[in-house]
């Protein structure tokens, strides 16, 4: 009997201790928002949070998840509210959106630990997720205003809207005026 | 044709949406009598309006990423005239009411703009009906605005809410009669709307085709012949039977593929041969198939190699080709001319494979002669006949819910995973979700065709290309091409070079071809656009100029479907001037290269700057993007989003190759087949000409001339021209 924490609940399986975490969160536990594209850690699209590690659910079998505390999608906010989410609607990252469960939760581990990174920083944090409809200017401009609006939130009320600060991205304007 | 005026646009879309307005009106009852909710209005099967104000909109195609799940909506709230912030989007089934419910081939502008807007229209007029009709005064004297209706004289409103019920009485207007907004006066259309499902996307909501769940579903995986056309002589299924979650496993013996379908609107794969395993779970389904043993018949393809048919198209090069698509003038002559310089070049280009990030997979529950599915299909009203022909059923009997896709580039176009997935659930009796592994997908795609392109062309002592031959040697049998691998006797530069030929010659091929986001445009463009820049330095020309001056050689006017040159020119010109193309000093290794293509209505030209390391290494330093669509970007944030995607689509296309051995695919995961990353995307400088045309589509234009800008620019960089892809084989990947 494996136990471990999902989200902060607790959860257990004695089912093959060799199937991966990606199906147990998505076919036990019913938990879809982790993403199955290529089972080979190539793509990214299953990451999640395994002790705040980002780590690729479908090549992480559920015993070595034994006692950890898991985090997918699902859990990093209760309504869509994580500064990440945020900026990811106001910058209406997706296209597909496929991959975007995955990107968001590779981007949540790295504001964790660098509130402010740089173009540069970014890309090293996300070069293992990919993005087939090629989102990737969207996601680097997204996690900036995140980081913003992080860093908003921690001084005084959130403020709504924050800009990108497009640092060194040239990500042009979403809407200058009518066109 | 110079430009799609805009009676026959009217005529073309009129045609083709003859079942639309049938549909549109015959279900006018049947919405109505959906139930108890008194005041909501169902004038159309797209728009009803609560009492509270509420405005739903319902999207009738499919959605894989493109956001026409925003865009047809849009069109309808701007002439119904209502504040976006009302409207809530309802996707709608799967249903002949509905009129054309397919996104591909950029259609999805087309074969809405006007249609959406029209019924958007006419829901306005009778909500201006019941208004006038309650106050006793003329239509005449009332007036719209973000939800309301005014009668200004007698100082009086009334929300659409409140009008709902009545307006649902009034009779329906004749589109023909309807006056639409003129563009001045749009809100909604030309502004960004996001993507109604993003807060779902972004809390990780059951959306996708692969998340769906029904009562008592079991999973299934599909062990298909590795050969195409390959049949099973033997397995071991009642070892595979003892596995633990194992519920069913057998063989598929397939049907073979008819071969009279000619493109994606009405392909029938037919059903390859295989073994089902069908689990409690999926990954039980899956581990069981590893232990599969399978003894094959792999037919007739089972030698086919890459290197083989390399040979075989060298051979086939220097051989009269089999057949002549154009002739104009008299090349062979202008070949021999002593004042012209002759260049000739041969472009090779592999199969490549979709791959979108969701593996194929489609959720099929057969019972009691009836079958639904939850499908992400982008022809799901081609599936419903194809699966009706598969099962020997009516199509009234299958219904299919539309299920957001994890990207499409033309993959779902083909529903090969819903005849599985129904076959599967039939046999086994019970609720089915079938699952595709990546490397069944991309082992057993539609692939975007590879071929081998001869060219050989002329530019005279002025500098002016005279003379152009192209022998395009690719896939097919006899007179017939496979599947989106034809070449076009109408495809840039034709018309614009006095003696020009094309001619083809065809091998046959086992695996399936299909149409992958721009077909053939994707790779054509690349050619034509690398040797034209050959030529450019042959005539000893800037390459803009050359394409200007080639481009000035506008022929007159000719059939619908075909380039205007005058539009190509001016994104040519806008992406020269933005680029600041000849105005800047760049260091050493560094360079711009230029592209342009017409494909799907679009025009686009683009500009890339690049440098290359001696390793060959290249950062795209930055890519400058100039295209005309027409005179509205509808959903301009979207748009950019789209078009910044075809731009790094195509550059992971320069990566990519799907080779054969022993007649299967050799690729199996992204490894193989890469993608660009997150390190390796250029910033992307998208501009727009809105030009006095009809909107047209996006999902595929901005891509084709990536490549050849990509390519143009190494060459210029480095002296090495790129003249096989994936470009690895000469030695060059992205830094
Ligand atoms: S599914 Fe885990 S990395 Fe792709
Ligand atoms: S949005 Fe489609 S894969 Fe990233």
């Amino acid at each position: 009997m494996i136990k471990l924490k999902v989200n902060g609940k607790n959860q257990q399986f004695d089912g093959d201790p060799e199937m991966p975490l990606l199906w147990f969160l998505r076919d036990e536990l019913n938990l879809k928002g982790t993403k199955f594209g290529c089972g080979f850690g190539m793509c990214g699209a299953c990451t999640i949070h395994l002790n705040g590690k980002p780590t690729r659910a479908c090549l992480t079998p559920v015993s070595a998840a034994a006692n950890a505390s898991i985090t997918t999608i699902e859990g990093i906010s209760p309504d869509g509210s994580h500064p990440v989410q945020v900026a990811w609607q106001e910058l209406d990252v997706p296209q597909c959106g496929y991959c975007q469960a995955g990107q968001i939760m590779s981007a949540c581990a790295l504001l964790a630990k660098n509130p402010k990174p740089t173009d540069a920083d970014i890309d090293s944090a996300m070069n293992g997720n990919l993005c087939r409809c090629g989102t990737y200017l969207r996601i680097r401009a997204a996690i900036h205003q995140a980081a913003e609006l992080k860093a908003s939130a921690a001084t005084k009320p959130a403020k709504a809207g924050a800009k990108a600060s497009g640092a060194g991205t040239n990500f042009a304007p979403r809407k200058s005026g009518k066109q | 044709m110079a430009k799609i005026n805009r009676r026959s646009f009217l005529q073309v879309s009129a045609l083709a949406g003859g079942g639309f307005l049938l549909g549109l009106y015959s279900s006018k009852a049947a919405a109505l009598a959906q139930g108890p909710q008194p005041a909501a209005l169902a004038p159309t099967d797209f728009v009803s309006i609560a009492s509270n104000g509420v405005v739903s909109i319902t999207a009738r195609n499919p959605e894989t990423g493109q956001h026409s799940l925003n865009m047809l909506p849009m069109l309808v709230a701007e002439e119904l005239d209502v504040d976006w912030k009302q409207v809530k989007i309802v996707r709608a089934g799967v249903d002949a009411k509905y009129g054309i419910q397919f996104t591909g081939g950029s259609t999805a502008t087309p074969n809405n703009w006007d249609a959406m807007r029209q019924v958007g229209g006419a829901a306005r007029q009778m909500l201006i009906a019941a208004a006038a009709q309650t106050w006793g005064v003329t239509v005449g004297e009332c007036s719209t605005t973000a939800g309301s209706v005014h009668h200004k004289a007698s100082n009086r409103s009334a929300s659409y809410g409140e009008l709902a019920a009545k307006a649902a009485q009034m009779p329906v207007p004749d589109f023909k009669t309807l006056k639409l907004k003129a563009a001045k006066d749009y809100k909604i259309i030309g502004t960004t709307t996001n993507d109604v499902e993003n807060k779902d996307i972004v809390t990780g909501k059951p959306i996708f085709g692969i998340d769906v769940t029904v009562p008592g579903m079991l999973y299934a995986v599909f062990h298909k012949t590795p050969v195409p056309g390959g049949k099973v002589v033997s397995a071991n299924l009642d070892a595979i039977k003892q596995l633990k979650g194992v519920r069913h496993a057998f063989v598929v013996e397939g049907k073979p593929r008819p071969s009279n379908f000619p493109n994606y609107l009405n392909d029938d794969p037919g059903l390859e041969a295989g073994i089902a395993i069908v689990a409690d779970s999926w990954w039980a389904a899956n581990s069981a198939r590893e232990k599969l043993d399978v003894k094959w018949d792999e037919g007739k393809w089972a030698a086919q190699n890459s290197a083989d048919i390399a040979k075989k198209a060298d051979e086939l090069s220097k051989q009269t080709p089999m057949r002549t698509l154009r002739k104009d003038g008299d090349v062979e002559a202008v070949f021999k001319r002593s004042d012209v310089k002759v260049v000739e070049s041969q472009y090779v280009f592999p199969f490549i494979a979709h791959a979108p990030l969701e593996p194929q997979n489609c959720t099929a529950h057969f019972k009691d002669g009836k079958l639904e599915l939850w499908s992400t299909s982008q022809t799901p009203q081609t599936g419903r006949t194809i699966l009706s022909r598969l099962l020997g059923m009516p199509e009234k009997d299958i219904t299919i819910h539309m299920v957001r896709g994890g990207g499409g580039f033309g993959r779902r176009l083909y529903n090969d995973y819903m005849c599985e997935a129904a076959w599967i659930s039939k046999q086994v009796g019970a609720p089915v979700k079938l699952l595709w592994a990546r490397e069944d997908d991309l082992q057993h795609d539609y692939y975007r065709s590879g071929g081998f392109q001869y060219l050989k062309a002329a530019v005279d002592a002025s500098g002016k290309l005279v003379g152009w031959h192209n022998h395009f040697v690719g896939y097919g049998e006899g007179e017939t091409f496979a599947h989106s691998a034809q070449v076009d006797g109408n495809e840039f530069p034709s018309r614009f070079v006095p003696n020009f030929v094309l001619q083809a010659s065809v091998m046959p091929l086992g695996i399936k071809t299909g149409a992958l986001r721009a077909p053939r445009s994707n790779v054509y463009a690349w050619v034509y656009q690398s040797f034209i820049d050959e030529l450019a330095q042959a005539a000893g020309k800037d390459p803009v100029q050359f394409r200007l001056e080639l481009l000035s050689n506008a022929p007159p006017a000719g059939t619908q479907g075909v380039m205007n040159a005058q539009r190509m020119m001016d994104v040519v010109k806008l992406v020269a001037e933005k680029s600041g193309w000849g105005k800047r000093q760049l260091p050493k290794g560094t360079a711009m290269g230029i592209g342009f293509h017409y494909s799907h209505r679009g025009y686009f030209a683009e500009v890339a700057e690049v440098t290359v390391s001696a390793n060959k290494k290249i950062k795209v330093n930055k890519v400058w993007v100039a295209g005309d669509i027409g005179s509205q970007v509808i959903n301009p944030g979207a748009s950019e989003n789209l078009t910044q995607g075809a731009v790094v689509d195509g550059m992971s296309e320069m990566l990519q190759e799907i080779t054969l051995k022993n007649g299967r695919v050799v690729q199996s995961n992204y490894h193989q087949h890469p993608l660009v990353k997150m390190s390796q995307t250029p910033p992307i400088e998208v501009h727009w000409i809105k030009s006095n045309n009809p909107p047209t589509g996006l999902g595929e234009p901005a891509l084709p001339p990536i490549l050849p800008a990509i390519a143009n620019a190494v060459f210029s960089a480095t002296g090495e021209r790129i003249r096989t892809m994936p470009m690895t084989k000469q030695g060059f990947s992205f830094a």
